[in-house]
């Protein structure tokens, strides 16, 4: 029925099939869609956020999005900045997955804020002196050069390819595709950072706050490092993930460990640096503000010391040693759970970085305040991972997503 | 227009050892700010209460249980340095939140917010509150509310504002009258009005006559033991809360007690018994 659209020569399920499927996750995206519509129409009480939680499971799930949509700009600076060719392979998912986390990130922003009509506002007001400022401002312009560095991949549709200004449009963007890929290193370089800035800079929150360079406290540095070191990973998991949907391999095994070797190399580093991070702010900031380490991990049910071990051993330092040490590397079983502890890693670091900030207290007479998201916020949430779904599955579909699949997949085409 | 010759710096003092926790400083502060309630106010989490009452205990088992009540209006922080860069000041995205150098006081620009929150996971004290819900009063209610006040719409980020309107008609009060000072009881916060035992003094710590001034004894130099702390009281029953974190604040908290005033910061082991008797500079002389 859509075969005129598929990529010459690439096998996909049948329309019906894909439908279904399409379906059932629309299912899940539309149950997101009333949730969101709820939050907007009904205003942010449909949460079980409260004026102790004003950042919770939304502003996690943005900055976890954020951070493992960092594939997208770190991948791009190897491929068109670093020269490092075999990239190629699988740069076009790498941006997919960064656009699709980067829109998704926004519209967690457009339903996070109270007044969504006035969320303009942080351009018209803009305040210079605050991080969010920095993150609205680089956030948009790095998801304009995503929308940039995705168009060329659209216009390669087979029949969008027949009409010679876009055939010619796409050859010619990916020509200058290093200036874009340029353009969204150093714009995410900010944006990650930023980030990292929000929480750093909060010295009424002891448990954020960071000493740091000039304006920029440490966790802005750590943000973007750990953007860029697990940010391939969950490009590689998604991959591994779309290979099993479809029963197909897509990359080769040298892309997919060339990648995984820089990730591992990556995360090995900044865990060292987030060792350190911690190790200072346990021994020096803490104590000098007159808390004891204890204070952030104990006396309540949830935030205990195990979360720090899972993620700086569990879920950074073994991941890294896995991904840099060859056999384990090309190991798929070893690979695929280190990146998945790589993924789990990053987003549990957003995780204590918005939802512990504001649980610990801080006057010596408050108490722990815990929370649980509302079904309007976990609706909300889980609303961009059915629409990235969708997205992989029309672009995969449509589009000539992985250059190595046709090859890779020749003799299994010729048997059938 | 009065021209102010020098810049104020509205604070409070409040005496812990007269509060009785009544909470007329809250109904008061309520009634005088058209603040909203809900029909369940149980859940003190996500209820707008300009001025919070804590109760303090000191720990200890009957019969040496003691308690005290601390009411906790927004703090007015200078930040650190006392610059103007108070927690929740620096990282309003949209400057909707601002410091008000003439004054000392932090605003809000209601119709500015733009409901992010940020300023919230800023401030320590928990002095901000977000309007999870649209403002409703009880029908014929709302014909009580003050004209002074401009009601909060839902999505926003409200907090106390040192009753700044009352400011405002000081300062209009003053031109009228064609003089250039504002004396001193014509600016008083509503929960320092209300107050049945007289504990919320208010005032301008700048000015040397006014009670507040004299009971504080604000250090003007920065403190040797902590360059971001200005303003630390000289007065040794005198405290601020989570001074240690150099977000400064003006509200200024006054007790005999030591235990209460121990509450005041977080402390090591044996460090408050280091600190206890550094009120500033002035202690090195």
């Amino acid at each position: 029925m859509d075969a005129a659209l598929i990529p010459e020569g690439a096998k996909r399920c049948s329309f019906p099939k894909f439908m279904l499927g399409i379906a059932i996750v629309g299912a899940v995206l539309l149950w997101g869609v009333y949730a969101m519509l709820l939050c907007w129409f009904k205003g942010l009480n449909q949460t079980n956020m409260n004026d102790y939680y004003g950042f919770a499971l939304w502003i996690w799930a943005d900055l976890a999005v954020i951070a493992v949509g960092g594939g997208a700009f770190f991948t791009g600076l190897l491929k068109y900045i670093f020269k490092i060719d075999e990239l190629k392979n699988i740069i076009n998912f790498a941006v997919i997955i960064g656009f699709i986390c980067y829109s998704s990130a926004l519209l967690i922003l457009a339903i996070d804020i109270g007044q969504p009509l006035r969320g303009w506002f942080i351009f018209w007001h803009a305040n210079v002196h605050s991080m969010l400022t920095e993150v609205a401002f680089c956030l948009s312009c790095y998801f304009a050069v995503l929308t940039i560095e995705f168009i060329p991949n659209i216009l390669e549709n087979r029949q969008l390819n027949k009409v010679p200004f876009f055939h010619h449009l796409a050859h010619n963007m990916h020509g200058t595709m290093a200036i874009f890929a340029a353009t969204g290193a150093f714009l995410s370089f900010f944006h990650q950072g930023s980030l990292g800035g929000v929480a750093g800079v909060l010295y009424g929150r002891p448990f954020a706050v960071r000493e740091g360079l000039l304006i920029w406290p440490w966790t802005f540095f750590l943000f973007t490092w750990s953007a860029a070191a697990f940010g391939p990973c969950f490009t590689l998991l998604v991959t591994r993930i779309t290979e099993a949907v479809t029963g197909k391999k897509l990359v080769k095994d040298n892309v997919i460990h060339l990648l995984a070797k820089i990730s591992g190399w990556m995360i090995f580093t900044y865990i060292i640096a987030k060792i350190i991070d911690t190790i200072y702010w346990a021994n020096v900031t803490v104590p000098g503000l007159g808390y004891e380490l204890s204070h952030f991990y104990t006396g309540n049910s949830l935030y205990g010391y195990w979360i720090l071990v899972t993620e700086i051993i569990i879920c950074g330092v073994i991941p890294g040693l896995l991904l840099i040490n060859k056999s384990t590397r090309e190991n798929p079983n070893l690979r695929l759970l280190a990146i998945i502890l790589g993924v789990i890693g990053v987003c549990l670091n957003r995780w204590v970085m918005v939802l512990q900030v504001m649980a610990v207290p801080v006057m010596s007479f408050d108490t722990w305040a815990l929370y649980i998201p509302s079904w309007q916020e976990v609706a909300t949430t889980i609303l961009p991972v059915a629409y990235g779904i969708i997205l992989i599955a029309v672009t995969y579909r449509y589009l000539p997503v992985f250059p190595q699949e046709l090859e890779l997949n020749q003799s299994k085409a010729q048997e059938s | 227009m009065i021209q102010d010759k020098k810049a104020h710096k509205f604070g409070m003092v409040i005496d812990l050892d007269k509060c009785t926790g009544c909470g007329s400083c809250t109904v008061s502060c309520m009634a005088e700010n058209n603040i909203p309630f809900k029909e369940d106010e149980s859940d003190k989490k996500d209820s707008l209460t300009w001025m919070r009452v804590y109760k303090l205990t000191n720990g200890k088992p009957f019969p040496e249980t003691q308690t005290a009540y601390l009411p906790r209006p927004c703090q007015h922080c200078g930040g650190k340095g006392d610059h103007g860069h108070s927690p929740c000041v620096s990282v309003c995205p949209a400057t909707a939140t601002d410091y008000g150098y003439d004054t000392g006081i932090v605003s809000q620009i209601y119709t500015r917010c733009f409901g992010c929150r940020y300023c919230m996971a800023a401030c320590p004290y928990h002095a901000r509150y977000f309007n999870w819900w649209d403002p409703v009063w009880p029908e014929g209610m709302e014909k009580y509310l003050s004209p002074n006040v401009s009601p909060r719409m839902r999505g926003v980020v409200e907090k106390c504002s040192f009753c700044y309107h009352r400011y405002q008609l000081a300062r209009e009060q003053a031109y009228f009258d064609e003089t250039d000072e504002i004396p001193e009881d014509a600016y008083q916060t509503a929960c320092t009005t209300a107050c049945p035992a007289g504990a919320i003094i208010f005032g301008d710590l700048n000015n040397p006559s006014h009670k507040i001034h004299q009971i504080v004894k604000p250090d003007p130099h920065p403190d040797p033991l902590n360059h971001d702390v200005v303003g630390k009281s000289r007065n040794p029953k005198v405290f601020r809360l989570l001074e240690r974190l150099g977000t400064n604040p003006k509200v200024y908290y006054m007790s005999e007690r030591e235990w209460v005033r121990k509450l005041g910061d977080s402390y090591l082991e044996g460090e408050w018994d280091k600190v206890k008797n550094h009120h500033g500079a002035a202690s090195h002389d």
